[in-house]
């Protein structure tokens, strides 16, 4: 690990004044991406802002149709919380599965949306259930959010404080992880809401996104017959030494067929 | 006492209060005053010339102390990493075995290769002047495949072909012969996937050289640190022996990893010297990927001769054998005589031959992990004997059993040199059948399929050879070091007792189960008794710990030493109890007069041969400590049946090994919670190796892409099932405790078993391991593509 300026910041203000000032700062929110990049020696950031002990950005509510999960709520609060089991219970499910228990017990919502990595979990779910972005300096929709491999329409200085769910009519999440990263090689998250069904995958290729076809399908029978003959086309898919194009695309067809059926 | 704790009783492992409470102590616990710290430059190519290195800013950096390339060794006197095993090829010539240079030289052939070091004050200062080493590299072709290594241009100059050596076993005409006359002949093309060890302590080493005295301590993560001093002293040329003190303290699981003398050690401790200052290295996970000994990594054509009613005639089996790019301290011998030696199995196949030739790639070094040579001899002939039931319709136990060596053959002689001192195969296959519900399989995978799942179940039949023995065999066959073991038993004035071993346990629990053993011989408490390992400066030459072989070896000559303990306590009690010593008896830790009710307990035996003043101090010498040295005359055969039953989802690939069974014949057995520990440990690892662990490197850059815990999948919980264990006992026939070893067996047993029910639950005839969910949906994919013609 390279030296670097530690700064502990006590709220979203003080963070975001920290980030303007460094050479070339960065965000340390669970730090299970950034930390062992840092010890690997592959990153070098003049200044690490600590938002761990920013209590503005964590917690749960539920209100109004809507879960407000903050940026730095970990893992397994998430797939811990009553609340949410109740409300979204496939959200709950999702952040179960994302990692391992140190992962989960450390690792933040924030953190992970910021780095958008193509086989996280919870760019699923805020992509399949129409989810709210929410920093510090505005709203992002979900869709607009997640915009390429490791990219996010944040900006610089910007900082995800909450992410904004709302309750859909049913949802359920499929993930076939990497039986070494636990990464998803596919998640599919398939969610019927007041605005429509919605079919988010990630994993799958290098950036979350909709499954058009399969919500048209959907939209006008909800059922897992439904999905029968639409496939997913392996053109754009991620191809690496744990799966091919072609099997990913064979997974977010089973993968979505296998959501429905949990709750059609 | 010792019905609770001696032979054959389940008790809690002595040395796990200090592991799991912290207390532990590894090398890199420890640490020398001044201590410096190593960093290694490692190759970023596969294959390169080294045109400069500019080591000019990294010797400027703050806090360096030394940056040293292969030259400084040379010139340093240090010698090449030795391979310790002469391999002749079938035209008689000696192996080809390429300079292995601790730091490399001129060139360097795998990605992770070292090839400079710089030595400073703390890790960070000596990671920071790494990073200034300005290398000028002209990189080269490299080639990182098993099968077509011959064909690529050398990779050592003198070494035409990449061919180390083209070696034979067993008698090709007569296996041609049955060949000839044969009713069915099936061949099969198997793979044996690489592995990367990943024991959970990384290797480390803490040189620390002595001014004063002129003695070089060294600090390692050795499974064998008399044999380490051995090798770093005479050919290796570190520091005379008796000038070189090797500790192997705490080690965290080794798996064969820690055998070798690598380069890292070599380093630190001639560092230590020529800096008059300790140097410690310990590797990161990264580096350990990069650069401990991987396992296996063979590719094999196999045929088996059957006659009309499924009897085997002849195998005939040609394996090419990845090495790496050069030769780790053993390697030359695993994929030799611990390997096709196995080749008979559990059957009496009359006519064996077995070519191998083993190649150098662009690879990290190839040598022993859990099993060496077994499990892929054991793979291969349990993936032939199942493919062949399937082939000729047969049920796969009854041509297995139809196959075996009857119980009433042994000894039994096999083709392939080893001649099986014991076992009942049949009892095995039976009892693990039984367990497995074998015969209510049928009705399983009906209920599977109705549930929309493949089951499949396969079978495996395993014999091993472990206590490698006897020297003077093991000698003429090319061994470059004896295959004895000792130990040294210091009754202690009180009455306890301290027991050195020449073995070393890293995660095995010796501390318990040789402690069971000297408890239950003297009738002592358990906690009476200490072992001592690991400290070449304590103990008495040994050679560690490999092959299942501590208890059949070491054990052996603990009983040997334990009984010239107790010779000699007799000896004093008869005078003490004023009659001969062939009138006392020893039991329950009390000499007694016989036929009279005058007794003399051991402690007080101890007692008075370390205060003699009521002594035949003209017969005896004072004290009571006795040192033995035991050669086996045979190696050990545990052997045993595993069932795996497996359920496949046909839309994913994905498997699901549903349950397990394991019936093991390990001889005696000592601590049966132990030896259960170590079957469910083997059987996870053979799992990996089935299922899990890839090990792959780019074709084209040579560039390793499973160089971590992020993309190689090692085992865990979740990914197993509770294993059914059971045991059948024959003792081994010709070593004091009747027994054979239980380290390998599961790695060595389960991986054959794994294919064949995927194999069996998909319909294939070929898969290779890993049987990844991606592997496996492919298999499918192409089953089905010929299914339907298309």
């Amino acid at each position: 690990m390279y030296n670097f300026t530690y700064h502990r910041a006590g709220s979203v203000d003080a963070a975001a004044a920290k980030l303007a000032e460094g050479d070339d700062p960065k965000l340390l929110a669970g730090g299970m991406t950034l930390l062992p990049t840092m010890k690997q020696r592959l990153a070098m950031p003049s200044d690490l802002v600590d938002l761990n002990e920013i209590g503005e950005l964590k917690g749960i509510t539920v209100s109004g149709g809507t879960v407000t999960i903050g940026a730095m709520t970990r893992h397994a609060e998430v797939a811990a919380s009553a609340e949410v089991r109740q409300a979204i219970p496939a959200l709950a499910k999702l952040a179960g599965l994302i990692g391992d228990p140190s992962v989960r017990n450390r690792g933040t919502i924030g953190g992970s949306i910021a780095n958008n990595d193509p086989s996280a979990d919870y760019p699923a779910a805020v992509v399949g259930l129409g989810a709210t972005v929410v920093t510090n300096k505005r709203e992002i929709a979900g869709d607009d959010f997640f915009t390429g491999m490791f990219e996010t329409a944040l900006e610089d200085g910007e900082i995800v404080t909450a992410v904004r769910f709302p309750v859909p009519e049913k949802a359920a999440y499929c993930k076939f992880p990497n039986p070494a990263s636990r990464y998803a090689v596919v998640g599919v998250m398939v969610a019927k809401t007041a605005g429509g069904v919605r079919v988010a995958v990630t994993g799958a290729g290098p950036c979350v996104f909709r499954q058009a076809d399969m919500e048209k399908a959907l939209s006008s029978n909800f059922s897992a017959d439904a999905l029968s003959g639409i496939t997913q086309p392996a053109d754009d898919l991620n191809d690496d030494i744990h799966a091919s194009a072609a099997y990913r695309a064979s997974l977010v067809a089973v993968g979505a067929k296998r959501a429905v059926a949990e709750i059609a | 006492m010792t019905a609770e704790t001696g032979i054959g009783a389940r008790v809690t492992r002595k040395e796990d209060v200090r592991f799991i409470t912290g207390r532990g102590r590894y090398t890199d616990d420890i640490n020398g005053h001044g201590q410096l710290h190593a960093v290694f430059a490692r190759s970023p190519y596969a294959h390169a010339r080294i045109r400069s290195l500019n080591l000019a800013a990294a010797r400027q950096a703050p806090g360096v102390a030394a940056v040293l390339t292969g030259e400084d060794l040379a010139a340093g006197g240090v010698g090449a990493l030795p391979c310790g095993w002469m391999i002749h090829s079938r035209d008689g010539s000696p192996m080809k075995q390429p300079a292995h240079p601790a730091l490399a030289q001129g060139t360097v052939r795998y990605v992770g290769e070292p090839y400079a070091v710089v030595i400073a004050a703390s890790r960070e200062q000596a990671q920071a002047a790494a990073e200034l080493i300005d290398g000028d590299f002209e990189e080269l072709p490299a080639n990182v495949d098993t099968g077509s290594a011959q064909s690529f241009q050398p990779i050592h100059a003198d070494i035409p072909n990449n061919l180390c050596y083209d070696w034979t076993l067993g008698d090709e005409a007569a296996t041609d012969a049955a060949f000839a006359g044969a009713a069915h002949v099936v061949e099969l093309d198997i793979v044996n996937n690489r592995l990367i060890p990943n024991a959970i302590e990384p290797r480390a080493a803490l040189g620390d050289y002595d001014p004063g005295t002129d003695v070089l301590t060294l600090f390692t993560t050795s499974q064998n640190p008399h044999l380490a001093r051995l090798v770093l002293s005479a050919f290796v040329g570190l520091a005379p022996e008796h000038k070189l003190r090797v500790v192997s303290p705490d080690v965290g699981g080794g798996f064969g990893s820690k055998i070798f003398i690598y380069s890292e050690e070599t380093v630190c401790g001639w560092a230590s010297k020529k800096l008059r200052r300790p140097v410690k290295w310990t590797a990161d996970r990264s580096e350990a990927f990069l650069n401990d000994a991987h396992g296996r990594d063979h590719v094999t054509r196999a045929r088996l001769a059957l006659d009309a009613d499924g009897r085997f005639l002849g195998l005939k089996v040609s394996t090419i054998a990845n090495l790496g790019a050069y030769m780790s301290t053993f390697s030359s011998s695993i994929p030799t005589y611990l390997y096709g030696t196995l080749l008979a199995g559990q059957y009496t196949t009359p006519a064996i031959f077995v070519e191998v030739k083993a190649v150098f790639t662009n690879t990290t070094p190839v040598d022993a992990y859990r099993g060496a040579g077994r499990p892929e001899a054991t793979f291969l002939l349990e993936r032939i004997v199942e493919t062949a039931a399937r082939d000729l319709g047969m049920d796969p136990a009854a041509l297995r059993r139809k196959n075996m060596v009857p119980r009433d053959a042994f000894p039994y002689a096999t083709p392939v040199a080893l001649v099986y001192d014991t076992g009942d195969y049949q009892a095995c296959l039976d009892k693990a059948l039984a367990m497995a519900d074998y015969d209510g399989f049928p009705a399983r995978r009906e209920a599977a399929r109705a549930r929309g799942r493949l089951r499949g179940i396969g079978l495996s039949c395993y014999i091993e050879a472990c206590g490698l023995a006897p020297s003077r065999l093991a000698g003429q066959l090319g061994a470059g070091v004896g295959l004895y073991e000792s130990a040294e038993i210091r009754v202690n004035p009180t009455g306890n007792v301290t027991v050195f071993t020449g073995t070393h346990s890293h995660g095995q629990g010796h501390e318990t189960t040789f402690a069971q053993v000297v408890s239950d011989r003297f009738g002592i408490p358990l906690d009476q008794v200490e072992v001592v390992h690991g400290d070449t400066a304590q103990g008495q030459f040994g050679l560690g710990t490999y092959g299942s072989r501590s208890l059949a070896v070491g054990g052996s000559a603990l009983m040997k030493a334990s009984d010239k303990v107790i010779a000699k306590g007799t000896r004093i009690a008869a005078y003490l109890l004023e009659t001969t010593p062939d009138d006392i008896d020893f039991e329950g830790g009390v000499f007694r007069a016989r036929g009279t009710n005058k007794t003399k307990t051991f402690g007080e035996i101890a007692f008075a041969a370390y205060v003699p003043h009521n002594y035949p101090l003209e017969e005896l010498e004072p004290g009571l400590q006795e040192t033995a040295f035991y050669d086996p005359q045979n190696f050990t055969y545990p052997a045993g049946t595993y069932v795996c039953e497996v359920e496949v989802d046909p839309e994913t690939g994905g498997t699901e090994i549903v349950k397990f069974t394991a019936v093991d014949d390990f001889g005696q057995v000592i601590n049966p919670m132990i030896v259960e520990g170590q079957v469910h440990g083997g059987i996870a690892q053979g799992i990996g190796q089935a299922l899990l662990e890839a090990c792959r490197y780019d074709r084209e850059s040579g560039q390793l892409l499973s160089g971590s815990l992020m993309d190689y999948a090692m085992p865990r919980a979740d990914d197993l099932v509770n294993f059914d264990l059971d045991v059948v006992r024959t003792d081994c026939t010709h070593n004091p405790l009747g027994v054979k070893g239980c380290g390998e067996a599961g790695a060595i047993g389960s991986p054959p078993a794994v294919i064949n029910a995927i194999t069996d639950a998909i319909g294939v005839r070929t898969l290779d391991m890993p049987a990844t969910p991606l592997k496996v949906w492919t298999a499918m994919q192409a089953g089905n593509a010929a299914a339907t013609g298309s």
